[in-house]
């Protein structure tokens, strides 16, 4: 139900009219509107009640165990977000000069500092304000690298096929030629078809380790130095971060640049709820070109550093200085931990991934690969099903909902056909991954037993089986409001 | 097993290709293909007279699931796209090989199929890929 629905004429909450009189006559004639806005006309119980309601309707992390591959859908600590709130960060302006923030510029000068350390880049920029700004800042730093070098050649990015959409899409919005290439059958990447792919065309690779397929690349060192040796460079896709954080650095195994998905690895909110921040590390080669703003500090205090002092950046993504809420919130997250915390976060996110992995194969799923250690997350084909029952991956999915779990994704890693990425992380109970469990077997009874029950789930939510083929061939995107034209 | 004719040339990438009468190429995406993907949402389709290389991507078909490039398994250039899909892409669903069709090539040569594969070689393929 919409808001229109409570809407009746002449209503109003009168306690939140603003006071006083707003004349408009200093506006251009030509911007005024003719005719008020369709807003609804309600009580301001009635938009306390609507939302509320709207919010119980909700899958959220706060009410639900939320295992969404590859997004790191972990609690998100109510002491960040106190923290973050506090009045000085809330109305600090975006213009006030460096010297009256200089306790913001600490938390983000610090901030820069940690993440530089757990990534072995040599300098931090916390200017991107999502994972894909984050990844189009490293590969248009990677181009402004090799034009700088007067190295006009290199038209090609490589991307294993196992990668992340945002990968191709990044690479192409940078101006580069995809050229994708296999993954083995144990799920590292095809090494003999890298050496064919590579050559002096080759700008660079974009990798996630561990892989989409959530299994630690085995080869990477040797990855590394196959492109290298053609001149080419690596990008780091941070999305996985959390199960390697304070264990190996990207740094190490030969990346060149990288982005931090803050939202995920650093607990801020997001999925709907972001926004996101895609903090991005650089090596020695790729530091000059880093985005601006950068946070540094010296005698007289912190300070942002802008085009004048760091001539060779790629630029500015936005107008100030990067998504400042989620940065605090991602600072306080990580003080709260401390190094020694960062190291647990990443023992008991593979420690709940590797123990779902084995109880759902013990229950009777098929692991996609049964023979390597799953990392954060881990695939599960439900192939068999498909053919056997009809029952798809989606089907399992959604009847999932029915039992108090949200959905693990879906259809991806394309590679793996009927697929459900699982994703714990280090924030959930043992208790909550039994239950789990519990539910994925009482479902796969189902499918044996019965598959055309779950065809129709889910069968408890506001909405059941939504129509996702018309939903997409015939958008409905505008609403209108009563009574007007179509 | 998905249905498969006998009288097209396939690709390990899931294309097909029909001679026709003309000389022209029917180009699309065989009923494995659909399989996998699902329901199709989108269907982008090249401009009539551009060139094309053989193995690099000339449409894109995407479902609720995934988008996937389409690849031109030869040389040459688009006489014609099958402007159906614009509004009804759940042509290609419905009828793979027939009123599903992506794309119409005028071949740089003629009659060459070198690479390609037969009925019996994609059933192959598609049985060992599991």
């Amino acid at each position: 139900m919409l808001i229109y629905a409570h809407s009746r004429p002449g209503r109003l909450a009168w306690a939140q009219v603003p006071a006083g009189d707003f004349p408009v006559d200093d506006l251009p004639a030509v911007l005024l509107r003719g005719d008020p806005p369709a807003l609804p006309e309600v009580s301001e119980l009635d938009v306390v009640r609507h939302y509320t309601r709207l919010s119980q309707q909700n899958f959220s992390i706060d009410t639900h165990f939320y295992p969404l591959g590859s997004c790191t859908m972990k609690y998100n600590p109510r002491g960040a977000n106190t923290l973050a709130m506090l009045p000085g960060f809330l109305a600090r302006h975006p213009l006030a000069p460096d010297a009256t923030g200089q306790g913001m510029l600490s938390c983000l000068y610090e901030l820069q500092g940690i993440l530089q350390s757990v990534s072995g880049m040599q300098a931090v920029s916390l200017a991107p304000m999502a994972g894909a700004q984050g990844e189009f800042s490293g590969v248009a730093m990677i181009r402004a690298y090799h034009l700088a070098r007067g190295d006009f050649g290199r038209s090609e990015i490589i991307v294993p096929d196992a990668a992340h959409g945002t990968n191709p899409a990044t690479a192409a919005m940078c101006g580069y030629r995809v050229r994708e290439i296999r993954t083995d059958a144990d799920g590292d990447v095809d090494i003999e078809a890298l050496k064919q792919a590579v050559g002096p065309q080759t700008a660079g690779i974009m990798l996630t380790n561990p892989s989409t397929l959530g299994i630690f690349e085995r080869h990477i060192a040797q990855i590394a130095e196959i492109v290298h040796a053609v001149g080419g460079l690596l990008y780091y896709d941070g999305a996985n971060m959390n199960a390697i954080l304070g264990k190996v650095r990207p740094g190490a195994m030969g990346f060149d640049v990288m982005h931090f998905n803050l939202h995920k690895t650093f607990s801020t909110p997001h999925g709907g709820g972001g926004p996101g921040a895609g903090a991005i590390g650089a090596g020695p080669r790729l530091e000059p070109f880093l985005p601006l703003p950068l946070v540094v500090r010296d005698e007289s205090g912190f300070h942002l550093q802008g085009e004048r002092e760091r001539p060779r950046s790629i630029g500015r993504l936005s107008a100030f200085n990067g998504n400042l809420g989620v940065l605090l919130r991602a600072y306080v997250y990580i003080r709260l931990l401390g190094g020694e915390g960062m190291n647990r976060v990443a023992d008991y996110a593979t420690l709940n991934a590797a123990y779902l992995a084995k109880r759902l194969a013990a229950v009777g799923f098929e692991l996609a690969f049964p023979r390597r250690r799953a990392s954060h997350e881990f695939i599960v084909t439900l192939r068999r099903l498909a053919k056997e029952r009809g029952v798809s991956a989606m089907d399992v999915a959604k009847r999932l909902l029915d039992y108090g779990f949200h959905a693990p994704t879906t259809y991806f890693p394309a590679l793996v056909p009927e697929c459900l990425l699982i994703e714990p992380t280090e924030t959930e109970a043992k208790e909550t991954l039994d239950a789990f469990v519990e539910a994925m077997a009482a479902i796969l009874a189902e499918a044996e037993q019965d598959p055309q029950k779950l065809k129709g789930a889910p069968y408890t939510t506001p909405v059941s089986r939504l129509d996702e083929v018309r939903a997409a061939r015939k958008p409905d995107l505008a609403w209108k409001p009563p009574g007007s034209e179509a | 097993m998905s249905d498969i004719p006998t009288d097209l040339h396939y690709t390990e990438t899931h294309e097909w290709l029909r001679e026709e009468d003309d000389g022209s190429l029917l180009l699309g995406v065989t009923a494995h293909a659909v399989e996998l993907l699902g329901d199709l949402v989108y269907v982008e389709l090249p401009e009539p007279e551009s060139e094309l290389s053989g193995g690099e991507a000339c449409a894109v078909v995407e479902s609720t699931k995934a988008a996937s490039d389409v690849y031109s398994p030869v040389n040459g250039v688009v006489e014609a796209v099958n402007e159906a899909l614009n509004d009804s892409p759940e042509l290609v669903n419905q009828d793979p090989y027939g009123a599903g069709w992506l794309v119409r090539i005028r071949p740089a040569t003629t009659g060459s199929f070198d690479g390609l594969l037969d009925a019996g070689q994609y059933a192959n393929h598609i049985e060992s890929a599991g």
